[in-house]
C-alpha cells in the first residue's frame, strides 16, 4: 500500500441483506488518496457511492477488504474505536448542515471538541478560531434560523475543521444552496484545500465535481474511472464571473 | 467534571425547549414525590402520638386492678369488691425480682374546694413509689415523703389542668385547698402528662398520701382496710414483660388462696403492650401510605420514560450528527440519562416543597398530626432520582444504539 496515503482501501465490499436478498452496494474498491488532494466521488444513486463515503467516513464496517486510515486499518474496529476515529480524523459537511438547532454557531463548532476532552475554555478558543477562518467571526451567538444557508454550511465547515482532522467528506455540500452561494462554498473548500487540506466531495453534479482536482466515478458498486484533472475550475474567478449578487453580503 | 456540568446545561437547554411538555412530565414526579411526603408524615405523626402515649403512662408498666369475685355463683364484675391490697403489692415488690417498684393506689372523684372556686376531680392516695412507677416527675414543689403516708399528712400534689382551674395563673404551691372539708396544703406541681390512650385527661388529678385518702377523703373498707384499688408495678428494663406478668399472676392466686378452678379475683393489665400493638399497627399504617404514594411516583417514572422515548426519537437526526463528530454510545447514553435525571430531581425538589405544603395544610385543616422526618425527604428525593434513571434508561440506551448513518438521515 502507498506508505504516504491518507485513504487507502484494498478491496473494500460492503453487502447488505435485505430479507432473502443480498445486496451488493460496494463490490471490491480499492483506492488511495494522497494528503492534499481534492477528491471529487461521483455517480448515479446506487452507485455505491453513498455507502463507499460512509465507510471513508468510519460510519460503518466493510464486508470484506481493507481500509488504512491516516495509516491505521480501521476495518475491523468496534463502535467506540471507529466513533474516536471519526472525532480525531474526519470532519464532515452534510447536504441538510445538521446543525444543532437553538444552539449557537459558536456552541455547534465547538461540538466535536465536546467529544475530544478538551477543556472548556479551549473549545471556545478553538471555535472561535475556525468561525473566524470561514468569514463568520460575528456571527458566533446566532442560532442557525438566524442565518442562510451559506452562512450555515459554513458553520458546518467550521464545525468539520475544529478538531484538525486528517479529511473533510462533504456529503453534497451544495445540494441545498443556490448557484452563487454553491460557488461561495467550493472557494471556500478550494481556499481550505490549498492550505493543505485533504478534501472528498460527493455529488452528482458534473459542474460541482469540475472544482476537484481528481474524479472517481461509481457504478454499479464498483470504481468506474479514477481521472486526474490538471486544471480544476477555479471557484474563486468563477465567482467574480458571477453577477453580483444581494444575497453574498455574508 | 465540566463534561458533567455540560451534559447538565445541554438537558436543561432540552428541557427548556419544550416547557410545557417537561413541566407536564414533572407534575408526575412532582404528586409522586409530594404524596410520598406527604403519607410519611401523617404515618410518623401518628407514630409519634402513639410513642407519647407510651411515654406518658410510664415506660415497662402493669397495672393489677382489682377484678371479680365470685359469691355463691354470681360474678359480681370487675372492682366490685376490692379484692387486692398494700400487702399485695408489698408482696409482688419483695418477690418478684424483675419488679422494680410496686405501687399501691386508691382512687375516687369528688368536689375540692379552694377559696370560693370549687372544681370535681379524681382524687388519688398514692405511696412515694408512684412517681416512679409512673415515670411521673414533679416539676415544682415536692413529691409525697414516707413521713407523709406514715402520718396521714394532709398534703396534696396537683395536676396541670387542676391547678389551672383552681388558682389560674397563680402559683398553687403552699394553697389550702378543701378535699371533703379536709383542709389539704398543695407542695407539689406534677408534670403535664396529657391524654391518656382512651382520651382521658391524665392532669385533672389531685394526688395525696394513700393513709391520708383512706382516712379523710375517700374511707375505707371495714371488711378489708388494707384494701386498695390497683397497683402499678414497674418492671426493672430488659426484663420480660409477659413472664412478670406471669408471676404476678402467680403470687397473687397464691397470696389470694384461689384454687385451679376459681377465676382470678384480679386483672393483670400489660399496657404498654397494648401501646405497642398500636405502634406496630401505626407503623404497618405509615409503611402502607408510603408505598400506595409510591405507586404513583411509579406512574410519574413511567411519564418520564414516554416523554423521553418522544424526545429521541424526534431528536434521531441530533443523535445521529453527534456520532458523526465523536460521540460514543456512552456519551449519548450519558446525555439522555442526565436529562431524564435531572426532569425526575427537579420534580423531586418541587415534590418536597409540595409535600412539605401537603403535610402542612392537612395539620392546618384537617387537625392531623404530620411530623416530616429528614430522612422521609432524603428517602423520597433519591427514590426521585432512581426512578429518573430507572425509566431514563430504556430510551437512552435506546438512543445509544442507533445506528448514525439511519440516524442522520432520518427525517
Amino acid at each position: 500500500m502507498d506508505s504516504h496515503a491518507i485513504i487507502a482501501t484494498e478491496g473494500l465490499t460492503k453487502d447488505y441483506v435485505l430479507g432473502p436478498h443480498v445486496v451488493h452496494a460496494l463490490r471490491g474498491v480499492s483506492v488511495a488518496i494522497d494528503p492534499g488532494e481534492f477528491v471529487a466521488v461521483m455517480g448515479p444513486s446506487g452507485s455505491g457511492k453513498s455507502t463507499f463515503m460512509n465507510l471513508l467516513g468510519c460510519l460503518d464496517t466493510p464486508t470484506a477488504g481493507r481500509y488504512w486510515l491516516d495509516g491505521r486499518d480501521v476495518a475491523g474496529f468496534g463502535r467506540d474505536e471507529l466513533a474516536r476515529m471519526r472525532n480525531a480524523k474526519i470532519g464532515f459537511v452534510f447536504q441538510m448542515f445538521n446543525l444543532l438547532p437553538r444552539t449557537s454557531a459558536l456552541e455547534n463548532v465547538e461540538l466535536p471538541l465536546l467529544y475530544s476532552g478538551l477543556p472548556a475554555r479551549e473549545r471556545r478558543g478553538r471555535a472561535r478560531e475556525r468561525l473566524a477562518a470561514v468569514g463568520l467571526a460575528d456571527r458566533g451567538h446566532h442560532h442557525p434560523s438566524q442565518l442562510s444557508g451559506g452562512q450555515q454550511q459554513r458553520v458546518a465547515i467550521a464545525r468539520s475543521l475544529v478538531n484538525e482532522p486528517s479529511v473533510i467528506l462533504a456529503d453534497e455540500p451544495t445540494g441545498n444552496l443556490d448557484t452563487r452561494t454553491s460557488v461561495e462554498i467550493l472557494a471556500l473548500l478550494q481556499r481550505l484545500n490549498r492550505a493543505g487540506l485533504t478534501i472528498v466531495l460527493v455529488t452528482h453534479e458534473p459542474d460541482i465535481a469540475a472544482y476537484a482536482g481528481r474524479v472517481l466515478a461509481f457504478r454499479d458498486g464498483r470504481l468506474l474511472s479514477d481521472e486526474q484533472r490538471g486544471a480544476p475550475l477555479d471557484a474563486a474567478t468563477a465567482l467574480a464571473a458571477l453577477p453580483a449578487d444581494e444575497e453574498a453580503l455574508a | 467534571m465540566t463534561a458533567a456540568l455540560q451534559s447538565i446545561r445541554i438537558a436543561l437547554r432540552s428541557l427548556r425547549v419544550n416547557k410545557l411538555r417537561s413541566a407536564l412530565t414533572m407534575l408526575g414526579i412532582i404528586i409522586g414525590v409530594g404524596a410520598v411526603i406527604t403519607m410519611v408524615a401523617v404515618g410518623a405523626g401518628a407514630q409519634a402520638r402513639v410513642a407519647e402515649q407510651i411515654q406518658s403512662l410510664g415506660s415497662n408498666l402493669i397495672i393489677v386492678l382489682s377484678g371479680s369475685v365470685t359469691s355463691s355463683g354470681l360474678r359480681m364484675g370487675t372492682g366490685s369488691q376490692l379484692t387486692i391490697t398494700e400487702d399485695d403489692s408489698a408482696a409482688i415488690a419483695r418477690e418478684i425480682p424483675a419488679v422494680q417498684v410496686s405501687a399501691p393506689m386508691v382512687r375516687g372523684n369528688t368536689q375540692v374546694v379552694f377559696g370560693n372556686l370549687n372544681w370535681s376531680t379524681a382524687i388519688q392516695g398514692v405511696t412515694p413509689d408512684y412517681f416512679e412507677a409512673r415515670d411521673w416527675a414533679v416539676i415544682d414543689g415536692r413529691p409525697i415523703s414516707p413521713e407523709d403516708n406514715d402520718g396521714a399528712g394532709k398534703v396534696a400534689l396537683v395536676g396541670q389542668t387542676t391547678a389551672f382551674n383552681l388558682f389560674g395563673d397563680a402559683d398553687p404551691l403552699g394553697q389550702i385547698i378543701r378535699i371533703k372539708k379536709v383542709p389539704f396544703t398543695v407542695v407539689g406541681l406534677l408534670d403535664r402528662k396529657g391524654q391518656n390512650s382512651y382520651g382521658q385527661d391524665q392532669d385533672d388529678i389531685i394526688l395525696i398520701p394513700m393513709s391520708s385518702a383512706k382516712k379523710k377523703v375517700l374511707g375505707k373498707s371495714n371488711s378489708n382496710p388494707r384494701a386498695v384499688g390497683s397497683i402499678s408495678i414497674k418492671i426493672r428494663p430488659g426484663e420480660d414483660m409477659g413472664e412478670a406478668e406471669n408471676q404476678i399472676r402467680e403470687l397473687l392466686r397464691q397470696r389470694h388462696r384461689l384454687q385451679p378452678y376459681q377465676d382470678d379475683d384480679f386483672w393483670v393489665r400489660n399496657l404498654s403492650e397494648v401501646l405497642q400493638t398500636q405502634e406496630e399497627s401505626s407503623k404497618v399504617m405509615t409503611y402502607l401510605l408510603a408505598a400506595i404514594a409510591s405507586v404513583s411516583l411509579l406512574v410519574g417514572g413511567i411519564g418520564i420514560m414516554n416523554i423521553m422515548l418522544v424526545s429521541v426519537t424526534e431528536r434521531t437526526r441530533e443523535i445521529g450528527l453527534r456520532m458523526a463528530v465523536g460521540a460514543r454510545g456512552r456519551d449519548i447514553l450519558g446525555q439522555f440519562l442526565i436529562e431524564a435525571v435531572t426532569l425526575s430531581l427537579i420534580g423531586g425538589l418541587v415534590g418536597i416543597a409540595a409535600g412539605l405544603g401537603g403535610a402542612e395544610a392537612l395539620s392546618y385543616f384537617a387537625e392531623w398530626r404530620t411530623l416530616v422526618a429528614p430522612a422521609a425527604i432524603a428517602l423520597a428525593f433519591g427514590f426521585a432520582a432512581a426512578v429518573g434513571v430507572f425509566f431514563g434508561f430504556y430510551p437512552a440506551r435506546k438512543a445509544a444504539r442507533l445506528d448514525p448513518i439511519e440516524a442522520l438521515r432520518y427525517e
